[in-house]
């Protein structure tokens, strides 16, 4: 059966007929092309590459940025649909997306030069080429300013040493961004982006293997050795830790918006389910426990749903700032998280198929709650925002 | 080449329809209302051949409510150039006075092909196309499953009791989409952002009244549950029973 989406507060009248347009353009593809097989390549636990070369005709790849460049020229809200839907079938196609779009094209559209421009992104829009972004390392996840990935100047250009993980696409990719220090370890503001290819030697990637969530996703983690790139490979207007930051803020912003799909479709299921389940003579939705459960799934999801809309006005206004991005991936994830889990409860036992989706999507959303900034971190971004207090500088 | 498709808005498959208080028609509150499935086959057609012949245009041509606007907005977004809405308040269910309105506008338009797609799929009348046809006194080939332009001419396929049919024709001529006659392509982002600055004309039509009124709608009776005859082996013949005296399907 298509999905029809939840709009309980008559949110649709928020969009326009362009947003209702892709926004309904995805939600069909997703129920044409995601729904048949995700399940299945969930279970076998691999990412479905034949989605890239789909996703990249419809334009879904860095929607937002501009249309010199190959890309879409959408507005934030319109991307922000393309996200929520996106999830909507899984949290690992949105997150391809959110790579591709966010972390690979966004940082080269905002501090590589024209020529990277015009080199890279109409690669990337297309999906000739699909990258990832390495910022993460194994021991510096929620504090990223302490990396210790090198970047050094040589006569050649730059040698690259580090190690980075937990990496989206990381196996799939054929470039990679890489964020390097290319001073002293202790100078967060010597960090910059690099455009490094992944088949340059000493680049090696590894898939990480015994994932129990985001199965259908690549994630993988690089080791670089002496890695030689040209002088012209650094992103030329990235300077400092706050410039990854600012990559992180726009796929947090998807990311709030993706959590509200995964909890659509949880729901969704639900209320289908409860519909027609029949125990003791009667749809367990007749039960007060299960509408319970269905009327918390709703209120939440319409509260996210708000909170989208008005942080994606923020965006195209120019006016969000991050810790708002913060408090909508932070409460979305969430409630994302619990719904997909109340879900998948309500199923009772057939909800530990992967026929059905809540469970995945419970699995999935665990990964989304501490990717990007954990709960906690945007917990702690908030307290800062509201006391002017950081507890963790 | 000069290429019309003719669209009709109608209520999205999935809606489950209720009937208005007039009991004549519909209650369109809360319904979806979509792009006639057919009608996208027909769109897929007149934008592959514009996009083989690398030259031509394709118009989009609705005759409805102000609402069809959107309809056409969908063609332009999948690739067509230019829409014509020809509004009017109120379709009636007689296809002839709708097949008069749009071929005249049609018969001005100097189109190479016109595309319908085999059938709307709310009234299921089947006319239309063949109707406007008629009118412009050119050839039709209805339910068209597969097709070749060339040098002038056309040679389509259509599906028959039994085998295929292969008809050859001369252009203009009007065809109408049978189901397969291709995929249609989903609109992309960037072309749903292009729909908007492309040009989409609006004429207000009167229609005449035309020769069929509805006099009532109504739901089918609900399906009476089914009923297991026995197991086994041991229950065909009382299946078999059932299927002749009961369900006269045998």
């Amino acid at each position: 059966m298509p999905f029809h989406g939840v709009d309980f507060l008559g949110i649709d009248s928020l969009f326009n007929e362009e947003e209702l347009a892709v926004r309904d353009t995805v939600r069909r593809w997703v129920d044409d092309a995601v729904m048949p097989i995700i399940g299945d390549r969930y279970i076998a636990g691999e990412f479905p590459q034949e989605l890239i070369g789909q996703m990249a005709e419809l334009g879904l790849f860095g929607a937002n940025l501009p249309e010199k460049y190959g890309c879409a020229g959408l507005n934030n809200v319109a991307y922000g649909l393309i996200m929520q839907e996106l999830e909507r079938g899984d949290s690992g196609i949105r997150s391809f997306a959110s790579v591709q779009g966010a972390l690979v094209m966004y940082p080269i559209y905002m501090f590589g030069n024209e020529e990277q421009k015009k080199e890279w992104l109409p690669k990337l829009a297309s999906g000739e080429v699909v990258g990832c972004f390495g910022l993460t390392e194994p021991d510096y996840g929620s504090n990223p300013a302490g990396m210790i990935t090198t970047a050094r100047e040589t006569d050649a250009g730059w040698t690259l040493n580090g190690t980075k993980m937990w990496i989206t696409n990381g196996s799939t990719a054929q470039m990679a961004i890489i964020w390097a220090k290319t001073g002293d370890l202790d100078d967060p503001g010597s960090i910059r982006g690099f455009i490094v290819p992944t088949d340059a030697k000493g680049f090696t990637s590894k898939d990480q293997k015994g994932k129990i969530s985001l199965r259908a996703s690549d994630t993988s983690e690089l080791a670089l050795e002496d890695v030689c790139i040209p002088r012209d490979a650094v992103l030329s207007e990235s300077a400092g830790i706050k410039s990854p930051l600012m990559c992180l803020t726009q796929a947090r912003y998807g990311i709030a918006w993706g959590a509200v799909g995964a909890a659509m479709a949880c729901y969704d299921e639900a209320l289908n389910y409860a519909k027609t389940r029949m125990i003791f003579d009667k749809p367990i939705g007749s039960f007060q426990l299960q509408q319970l459960r269905l009327a918390d799934m709703l209120t939440e999801i319409t509260k996210a749903q708000l909170l989208c809309v008005q942080l994606g006005r923020l965006k195209d206004a120019g006016t969000m700032r991050p810790e708002q991005v913060s408090l909508a991936k932070r409460n979305n994830v969430n409630i994302a998280t619990d719904i997909a889990r109340e879900a998948r409860r309500l199923l009772g036992a057939n909800g530990i198929l992967a026929e059905y989706q809540s469970m995945r999507h419970m699995t999935n959303l665990e990964s989304v709650y501490t990717y990007e900034g954990t709960h906690d971190v945007h917990t702690l971004i908030l307290g800062k925002a509201v006391t002017g207090i950081s507890a963790f500088e | 080449m000069k290429i019309a498709v003719c669209l009709k808005r109608v209520p999205d498959t999935e809606t489950r329809i209720k009937i208005g208080a007039d009991g004549r028609s519909i209650d369109e509150d809360g319904v979806k209302f979509i792009l006639n499935p057919y009608d996208e086959y027909a769109v897929e057609q007149a934008l592959q051949l514009k996009d083989s012949a690398g030259t031509g245009e394709v118009t989009a041509i609705s005759l409805g409510s102000s609402a069809s606007q959107e309809t056409i907005r969908t063609a332009l977004a999948m690739g067509v150039d230019r829409g014509i809405l020809l509004e009017t308040d109120a379709l009636p269910l007689d296809p002839v006075p709708i097949g008069k309105a749009l071929a005249a506008e049609l018969g001005s338009g100097d189109y190479d092909l016109i595309f319908f797609g085999k059938v709307a799929i709310d009234d299921y009348s089947h006319a239309v196309g063949t109707i406007v046809s008629e009118l412009l006194g050119i050839p039709s080939v209805s339910a068209v499953g597969r097709l070749e332009i060339a040098d002038g001419k056309g040679t389509a396929e259509r599906e028959i009791e039994g085998g295929v049919e292969v008809v050859e024709f001369s252009l203009p001529a009007v065809l109408t989409a049978e189901k397969g006659l291709n995929e249609p392509r989903y609109p992309a982002l960037r072309g749903i952002m292009m729909a908007k600055k492309k040009p989409l004309e609006i004429k207000p039509v009167e229609l005449e009244e035309g020769g069929l009124s509805v006099v009532e709608l109504s739901v089918p009776p609900a399906r009476p549950a089914g009923r297991i005859v026995g197991e086994g082996a041991d229950a065909v013949p009382a299946l078999v029973e059932a299927l002749r005296t009961e369900a006269k399907v045998i």
